[in-house]
């Protein structure tokens, strides 16, 4: 039925070693991204998702950290790479876009220079042909003058058409997958609607692979075929977008719909909110992470859920309730619209 | 603009305006240019309401907001607050006027002094204002820390010991800590995951019918100024373009603006997601140096004629005369219903 | 940019006119110093004295004082020194500029080389045991005195050791000018160049490393990373250049401190007749004009250097540019 998976990471754990103990950044975390799909990652802070997509790229330099699993790209494992290897891939096979495009262009560089410096990277053409595709590149995401605006600086760029340059950038080699952490947080809600607007467009255009890591449940609504809930280095849901907004199979979900503030639906009383705070992930215990903080935790729970196919339609979850007693319990806790049984 | 509540308004702004100078210069540095941070807002805020406001980067909802609380000085206009005019007042006379108006801002990590105690953090406005002795100080602050939802026993802790949202309840309690009338609240939960939001607006919310609290609260997440809100002001480049009852606003905005706002906030429904209409607005906002001429949105609007680059547009009723937008071209009831606003919302 | 440096040069004008008149005052504010009585040597009779003051102009009220100096100085240029009669100051000075600046600029080419190799292998080893070590070793050079490093270097290529094969070459102290002998030049300056520039690399190398160190952690460095670079190319194009705009305005200025007779210390140890010297004799025999003409002197090439690290910032990151 499926060809392989563009990406496939297979149960990877990210820790790092302090001197409090050893935080578990990232505990075995398994994903595929197949061809042209968007996958959204949300969570919250401390929930893994930028350290995994991170360490996908093996961007992470930190001493400290551990890293074990596997990260399957095209067939090859890239956590089994050389540096020079893994070089070769990164900004060619797959790129990543950051949040900050203020901070994360160098801002001593004009942007036409930054833009040649990777395509030369990663192929041998001359400065003018580089040069040539830059401008390309920028009148493409939509930027005026571009023939201009090529030698200008990131701060003479305002902060959408920052971003902007960042995806120029990240498309310059053609790579089959963008990873996007964050691409639209640190900016107002009219320019992320252009942003995501423009992702969307070159998506379909050149049928990349997307991986949007966000906090925002909109955002992934509108963005994303496929969604992954991370929360305490764990995904702890993960299936189609319809199923994981229509049908959430974990508290948190539960929980993290329920308490935004929506603007298509009336005023609640009160927010629903999950109680509590994001755990420690110093010298995290066993059982799952959420139990703490969690309405309808019992025994069972201290033993750590896997992520599993409950319900044998490719919904993954990672909760020890009966299905029936998610159904039930989801229509207390979550507002009674989103309660929607499948046709 | 409302004017049957004149009485009753705790708090009046009317016709501030706030200018930044750009000054170049070789020896004497002249003024060359103005940043027009705030260009003749006008509004006031009933007792016991919240007021919303909202607006996007360099729309001047946060300088008007320290405006407001005197941390900056108006270029002109005036503000009244509960019935006496504090724009015009030296510094020594506004220590007073502080117990009645605070503020609780945007950054929970930069907002608390990271050398002070927590209990002395909400102490201090106690002590500077001289209201009672040690031990009744202290009690005060212990009572505080309760009515946010803190344990009394973190008086002793530093602000580096606590999360986001139990330091924003910190700057919380330190702003109800000499019992003000108005709060005013500049993105408070911005800087907060998406759970911990909804616990500190929950809180405000409770505090507020506590304490019979008047809140201004500033956010750009459009989501929660609808919840927190009775009547929200959406600002662009300075200017104040449409006040509206919360409801309202979501279902009839007036102006296009307004409308661009909404359609751009993404909803966490992907059916919706798909069917809605997305409003895309070309373009940067202006620079507030040179704002354009007449309405001030016109070059991004996608109903703007001819008139729009000419004239700016009065502040004017529509329906209701709680409901004012300053457009040539204000949106109707009916393309209201049919472009912007979600779907799903049944109408009144 | 043109406003941007007619400013900074008045400013550099106004602050050269409070440095001198500053000195000027403290000079004779000085307990226990009476310039006539320096010049007229053992046990002057007050007449003697009246004519030396009457002589020198050291009568005259301060402003007046001051303005003649000055004028001397700048305009006819024939300010003579108290102490050495008949000697015009200013072209002392010249004379003895040479010696300095082959002093500071050998060591500043030394420094510099080292300092960047120490700091970025201390920041790249970071978390083995070289880098604490290579920083224990900048904070050894940083606390030696140069004239304590100065007088054991003697003492070890001048004394003790001299007649070794190590260090025969060693000259006897003192400064040969290039165009005397260029070798003699050469083997004259190498001790004193690599006894001033240890406190210098031991400086620079930990200021390098912890602002490699804290480039690294910038997000444009991580893009840089992310967009498949070579670690050599991130490095040198992106964190060192992130890097280098605290550590050039640093040397700018320690550079012409240096310059304007801060190598005094060094100069001495090895009797090099530099304008250090010539101000550390000065200021023993209360020579004021030759200390007002190399105060003048050293505050120029201060604030010249002041500004042209601006300028060079400027030219570095350019965020800082005037639009």
């Amino acid at each position: 039925m499926m060809t392989d998976p563009l990406l496939e990471v297979r149960n990877l754990k990210v820790s790092f070693r302090t001197e409090d103990g050893t935080v578990q950044a990232v505990d075995g975390v398994s994903l595929t991204l197949a061809e042209g799909e968007t996958l959204g990652i949300v969570g919250e802070s401390g929930s893994g998702k930028s350290v995994t997509m991170m360490s996908v790229m093996r961007l992470i330099t930190d001493p400290n950290a551990r890293f074990e699993g596997e990260v399957l790209y095209k067939g090859r494992d890239l956590m089994a790479l050389t540096q020079d290897q893994i070089r070769g891939i990164r900004g060619a096979g797959i790129a990543m876009i950051f949040q900050d495009p203020m901070t994360s262009l160098n801002p001593v560089y004009r942007v036409g220079w930054q833009i040649t410096e990777q395509i030369r990277a990663h192929e041998s053409i001359s400065s003018q042909a580089a040069r040539a595709r830059a401008i390309d590149l920028l009148k493409s995401v939509g930027i005026p003058h571009a023939s201009e605006r090529v030698d200008d600086y990131p701060h003479q760029f305002s902060g959408g058409m920052r971003q902007r340059v960042m995806i120029a950038m990240a498309l310059s080699c053609n790579p089959d997958i963008i990873i996007a952490d964050e691409p639209t947080t640190a900016l107002d809600v009219t320019i992320q609607a252009q942003i995501l607007s423009l992702i969307r467009k070159l998506r379909d255009d050149f049928g990349t692979a997307v991986v949007l890591i966000t906090h925002d449940m909109g955002v992934v609504a509108e963005m994303a075929d496929r969604v992954a809930v991370m929360y305490a280095g764990r995904i702890v849901e993960q299936g189609s977008r319809r199923d994981v907004f229509y049908q959430p199979q974990h508290p948190y979900t539960w929980g993290l719909l329920g308490s935004i503030a929506r603007l298509d639906r009336p005023k609640p009383e009160r927010l629903a909110t999950i109680p509590g705070l994001p755990p420690s992930l110093l010298n995290l215990a066993s059982g799952c992470a959420f139990r703490a903080r969690c309405a309808h935790r019992f025994e069972r729970c201290l033993e750590t859920p896997a992520l599993l196919d409950r319900l044998g339609n490719g919904h993954l979850d990672a909760c020890h309730l009966e299905p029936q007693a998610k159904k039930d319990a989801r229509a207390e806790a979550a507002p009674p619209e989103l309660v929607e049984d499948a046709p | 603009m409302s004017t049957d509540h004149d009485g009753d308004a705790l708090l009046r702004v009317e016709h501030v305006k706030k200018y930044f100078p750009i000054r170049k210069g070789i020896l004497l540095q002249r003024e060359v240019a103005r940043v027009h941070a705030v260009d003749d807002v006008s509004f006031e805020v009933r007792p016991g309401e919240t007021l919303g406001l909202v607006g996007e980067s360099g729309c001047g909802k946060s300088t008007l907001a320290r405006c407001i609380a005197r941390l900056y000085e108006l270029t002109s206009g005036s503000v009244v607050f509960d019935g006496r005019d504090i724009s015009r007042l030296p510094r020594r006379r506004l220590r007073p006027v502080r117990r009645g108006l605070q503020m609780v801002f945007q950054d929970p990590y930069a907002s608390l002094n990271p050398r002070k105690r927590v209990g002395t953090i909400i102490s201090d406005p106690l002590r500077i204002h001289r209201q009672g002795n040690r031990g009744e100080i202290k009690r005060q602050v212990r009572r505080l820390l309760e009515l946010v939802g803190l344990s009394p026993e973190h008086v002793n802790r530093y602000p580096h010991e606590f999360s986001g949202g139990q330091r924003q309840r910190i700057g919380v309690a330190r702003a109800l800590a000499l019992h003000p009338k108005l709060v005013i609240a500049d993105e408070p939960v911005s800087a907060l995951d998406v759970s911990i939001r909804a616990q500190v607006i929950n809180l405000l919310d409770d505090l507020q019918d506590e304490l019979s609290l008047t809140y201004i609260f500033i956010a750009h997440d459009l989501g929660v100024v609808r919840h927190v809100s009775d009547r929200i002001a959406v600002m662009y480049l300075g200017k104040i373009v449409e006040i509206s009852p919360a409801e309202e606003l979501y279902r009839h905005p007036v102006h296009p603006y307004t409308e661009a706002l909404l359609s751009a906030v993404p909803i966490p429904d992907p059916d919706l997601s798909d069917q809605r209409e997305h409003i895309v607005l070309e373009g940067d906002v202006p620079s507030p140096v040179a704002p354009p001429p007449g309405c001030r949105f016109h070059p991004r609007c996608r109903y703007a004629t001819d008139i729009c680059s000419r004239e700016e547009p009065p502040l004017v009723a529509h329906g209701s005369p709680d409901h004012v937008a300053a457009c040539h071209h204000p949106l109707s009831f009916s393309r209201a219903a049919a472009a912007g606003a979600p779907a799903s919302v049944e109408d009144a | 940019m043109l406003t941007f440096i007619v400013r900074r040069l008045l400013w550099a004008a106004l602050v050269m006119f409070v440095i001198s008149a500053f000195v000027f005052v403290l000079f004779f504010k000085t307990p226990g110093v009476d310039p006539a009585r320096a010049i007229a040597g053992r046990n002057p009779s007050p007449q003697i004295l009246g004519e030396i003051r009457h002589q020198f102009g050291l009568d005259k009220p301060f402003p007046v004082q001051y303005g003649l100096m000055m004028k001397d100085l700048f305009i006819s240029r024939d300010l003579v020194s108290y102490s050495n009669q008949g000697v015009k100051v200013v072209p002392e000075i010249f004379a003895a500029a040479p010696a300095t600046l082959s002093l500071v600029f050998g060591a500043a080419v030394i420094w510099v080389v080292m300092s960047i190799i120490l700091g970025i292998a201390a920041a790249l080893l970071r978390g083995t045991i070289v880098d604490p070590l290579l920083m224990i070793l900048a904070l050894i050079g940083i606390s030696m005195p140069v004239f304590w490093a100065g007088e054991v270097a003697n003492l070890i290529t001048q004394s003790r050791f001299h007649d070794t094969f190590l260090f025969s070459w060693v000259p006897p102290l003192g400064y040969t000018a290039f165009t005397q002998s260029p070798v003699g030049w050469f083997t004259g300056l190498i001790i004193p160049w690599i006894t001033l520039s240890i406190l210098y690399i031991g400086l620079y190398a930990r200021v390098l490393r912890a602002n490699i160190i804290e480039t690294e952690g910038e997000d444009y460095v991580r893009t840089a990373r992310a967009k498949g670079l070579t670690e050599r190319r991130v490095l040198l194009r992106h964190t060192l250049r992130g890097s280098m705009i605290t550590y050039v305005s640093l040397f700018g200025l320690d550079f012409a401190a240096l310059v304007a007779a801060g190598a005094l210390l060094t100069e001495v140890v090895f009797a090099i007749h530099g304008v250090g010297l010539l101000f550390y004799q000065s200021l023993n025999n209360l020579d004021l004009p030759t200390i007002m003409a190399i105060v003048v002197y050293g505050a120029f090439f201060i604030v010249l250097a002041s500004a042209l690290v601006d300028i060079a910032y400027a030219w570095l990151d350019p965020r800082v540019r005037p639009t």
